[in-house]
């Protein structure tokens, strides 16, 4: 068969990712249509920029989707060698090891094959998964766990504060890559290391929940019973399956190398998100609805997290999108440096290092994950910079 | 002055010895120290005889015995192994004893060998760190004026159309990490492929000599990633000031708008960005390692690779040590330089 030209490819791509068009189109005109209803994500469609960056970023997440959880668009299988295939250029013919092509394969590698005789396109698409799986998870922990530690520290203050900042520096003070290399070595997993920071650290979203909940509804306790019941159960369960791999029902099961690049990473991102809590909270502290909720005696809980929370959710909802975008590039970092992820992971970091050794002469397994990495954090930082300036705007 | 100096000193000396004790207890943690007595002895060593060439060679003590000693304000361990020789920390190799110092540690001078490169660790770290030098002053000297004047550029006429293309531009480079840029970069201007071939791929020729073939691709390369940031401070502090009260009666009493910025804006609006670039050195120092690593540049960066892949603890020590400071010590300028600049913060 012919190998395709630059234009057959292109046509075949936009056909792939066709799922991906429709989800894409389904959700800007949903969120066009009832943008007055929508509060500030209605406001993010008044900007251009905005509506840029949270096109590229669902088009990512629904490739990741789609792609890597119901193999819609991915061609072969990411872990298929064709030795036939090695190197190939994008749009040559496929062919398997065997020097034939087998019955109901997809004709083509979209584009290219790397240097094991592998999919570059397939690999691409499952490596946005690696990615949409893990960086707003991880992020989200962080924040938990920045803003558990930040609000008390930035409202107290004194011996609480210094302690906590003191720490926070501490890590801050770190190479990553030195900290990663430190942390994500076989030899450091099996000591447990990683596993008791998972334990420590994912304890904070259920303190928060429970605490978030107990404030508010303590005047209320068959209310505030039934909540933190509920809470604690679904946060217990998930805590023992993510953290110490001890699910009672046995459904969630997390490998544990994945476990330790995520501990990593939020161990990394949670010391930034506390010092923006803190610096937040010390300057609404000073507002005079605070003043006024500590007149009425409400309790220093319900104070911080009902009313300091809310009215900094502008800078945290900005500085959320941004840190997506830098725990993806971490995440990247650490495929890079092959810390952690096996060794055959489609994740774009891995692929782009497999890639660079060949650079000089074929560029396409490394060009492709590298631009799509950079397309990805791109469109979160003009994400965050629609809705920084939408969130400006009242 | 002089008491918020000696405070940040105190609490930096007391980050470094935590950071240090870490760094310590990670790398003599018993899996580590096992893999250090296979790759260091023999493969197949038995438990018993892991155990046996690790109490030989000190690494059986207290973990803050050990601490203490690398630090050197306890006394360097002599052992007379069981194999019948006999070893001190400061007692060279196949030597008797005679003679030796009772402390060898960094506070002596004695940063320890290096597994892998076989050398001092002293020696390793400051070639090494002079090459990195070399490519952070490079990096600096194209960073740091471009990206104050791509933010100038941006911030004295907020919302023109300069502004939002040069603003398109910073975002575009912080989103772009250097592995990314890097191999881009590699594979437009140096692959065999694209054919342009202006520069060089890989640096490993510039340890030498550093040319402008073989050492544009990687000083542009992280200075990309951290310029964005710098460019993207150094435009808001900019249009902030611009908005100020004395810019608008500078422009009522009729001063040239080239004056203004010049002379009025300017001053005042590279207070906020010259933090910024201070407090980039500990994410430089992130893109050292990867770009060393990319291009193939012996430097300190790809050093810490080497130390953390090997296991290499005492090179290893020695890396964090130095990285740890220069993270602290700009720190502490970015801090005082702060107060120098801006007349309105004093410290009591």
């Amino acid at each position: 068969m012919e190998a395709l030209t630059w234009g057959g490819i292109f046509a075949r791509i936009l056909t792939q990712l066709l799922p991906v068009w429709i989800a894409l189109i389904a959700t800007f005109a949903l969120s066009i249509t009832y943008k007055r209803r929508l509060g500030l994500y209605g406001k993010l469609f008044d900007s251009p920029i905005g509506m840029i960056g949270f096109g590229i970023v669902m088009f990512w997440v629904f490739t990741g989707l789609f792609g890597g959880l119901f193999d819609l668009i991915t061609t072969h299988d990411v872990l298929e060698q064709s030795a036939r295939m090695k190197n190939k250029l994008p749009g040559t013919a496929f062919v398997a090891s065997n020097g034939k092509m087998p019955e109901g394969a997809y004709p083509y590698y979209l584009l290219g094959g790397d240097n094991l005789g592998r999919d570059v396109w397939s690999r691409m698409i499952v490596g946005a998964w690696e990615v949409i799986k893990i960086a707003p998870f991880a992020t989200l922990f962080a924040f938990m766990v920045g803003i558990t530690l930040g609000l008390p520290a930035g409202y107290h203050g004194s011996r609480l504060d210094t302690g906590l900042s003191f720490v926070a520096n501490l890590i801050l003070a770190f190479p990553v890559i030195l900290l990663f290399y430190l942390l994500v070595t076989p030899e450091i997993v099996a000591t447990g290391i990683p596993r008791y920071m998972a334990g420590v650290l994912f304890l904070f979203p259920i303190i928060f929940l429970v605490v978030l909940i107990n404030s508010r509804f303590h005047t209320q306790p068959p209310k505030r019973n039934l909540y933190a019941a509920i809470a604690l159960a679904i946060g217990g369960w998930l805590y023992l399956g993510i953290a110490w791999d001890a699910d009672p029902f046995g459904i969630i099961a997390f490998p544990p190398n994945l476990l330790v690049v995520f501990v990593s990473v939020v161990f990394v991102n949670s010391p930034t998100v506390f010092r923006i809590v803190r610096g937040l909270t010390m300057d609404i502290k000073t507002r005079d609805y605070v003043a006024a909720a500590q007149t009425r005696g409400e309790g220093t809980w319900y104070i911080m997290l009902w009313e300091i929370l809310p009215n900094a959710r502008g800078p945290l909802i900005v500085d959320f999108c941004l840190r997506i975008g830098y725990t993806t590039i971490l995440l990247g970092t650490l495929g890079f440096f092959g810390l952690g992820l096996s060794p055959e992971s489609p994740d774009w970091g891995s692929t782009i290092n497999d890639g660079r050794r060949l650079l000089q002469v074929y560029l396409h397994p490394a060009l492709a994950p590298a631009l799509s990495l950079l397309s990805l954090v791109l469109g979160l930082n003009l994400l965050a910079d629609g809705l920084r300036e939408e969130s400006l705007k009242d | 002055m002089g008491l918020f100096i000696l405070r940040r000193v105190g609490v930096m000396i007391l980050t470094a010895l935590c950071l240090t004790f870490v760094v310590f207890f990670l790398t003599n943690l018993p899996p580590n120290l096992e893999k250090l007595a296979k790759t260091q002895g023999e493969m197949r060593m038995t438990d018993a005889e892991v155990e046996r060439w690790l109490a030989n060679r000190g690494y059986s003590q207290p973990l803050v015995v050990k601490y203490g000693q690398w630090l050197g304000v306890l006394p360097g361990y002599v052992i007379d192994g069981t194999d019948g020789q006999l070893r001190g920390k400061c007692i060279p190799l196949g030597g008797t004893g005679e003679g030796a110092p009772t402390f060898c540690g960094v506070l002596q001078g004695d940063w320890g060998r290096s597994q892998v490169f076989k050398q001092p660790v002293l020696d390793v770290v400051s070639t090494r760190l002079s090459l990195t030098g070399i490519l952070m002053f490079w990096v600096m000297a194209v960073m740091v004026p471009t990206a104050l004047i791509v933010g100038i550029l941006a911030g004295m006429r907020e919302g023109s159309r300069l502004d939002r293309s040069l603003s398109s531009f910073s975002i575009l480079t912080t989103a772009t990490p250097e592995y990314v840029s890097g191999v881009v970069f590699i594979s437009v201007f140096s692959s065999t492929t694209m054919g342009l071939k202006w520069f060089n791929g890989s640096a490993a020729s510039a340890m030498d000599g550093a040319t402008f073939n073989n050492f544009t691709l990687p000083v542009l390369t992280i200075a990309l990633y951290g310029m964005g940031y710098i460019a993207r401070m150094t435009r808001a502090s900019m249009a902030e000031v611009m908005t100020a009260q004395y810019i608008r009666t500078a422009r009522l009493k009729g001063v040239s708008f080239r004056n203004i910025v010049v002379k009025h804006a300017l001053r005042n609006a590279l207070i906020a960005p010259f933090t910024v670039i201070m407090l980039q050195f500990p994410w430089l120092l992130n893109g050292v390692v990867i770009v060393e690593t990319l291009f193939n540049y012996k430097g300190f960066g790809w050093t810490l690779v080497q130390a953390a892949g090997n296991n290499d603890i005492e090179l290893l020590l020695g890396v964090s040590v130095v990285s740890v400071f220069v993270v602290l010590i700009t720190q502490l300028i970015s801090d005082i330089g702060y107060v120098y600049l801006n007349p309105r913060i004093s410290v009591k």
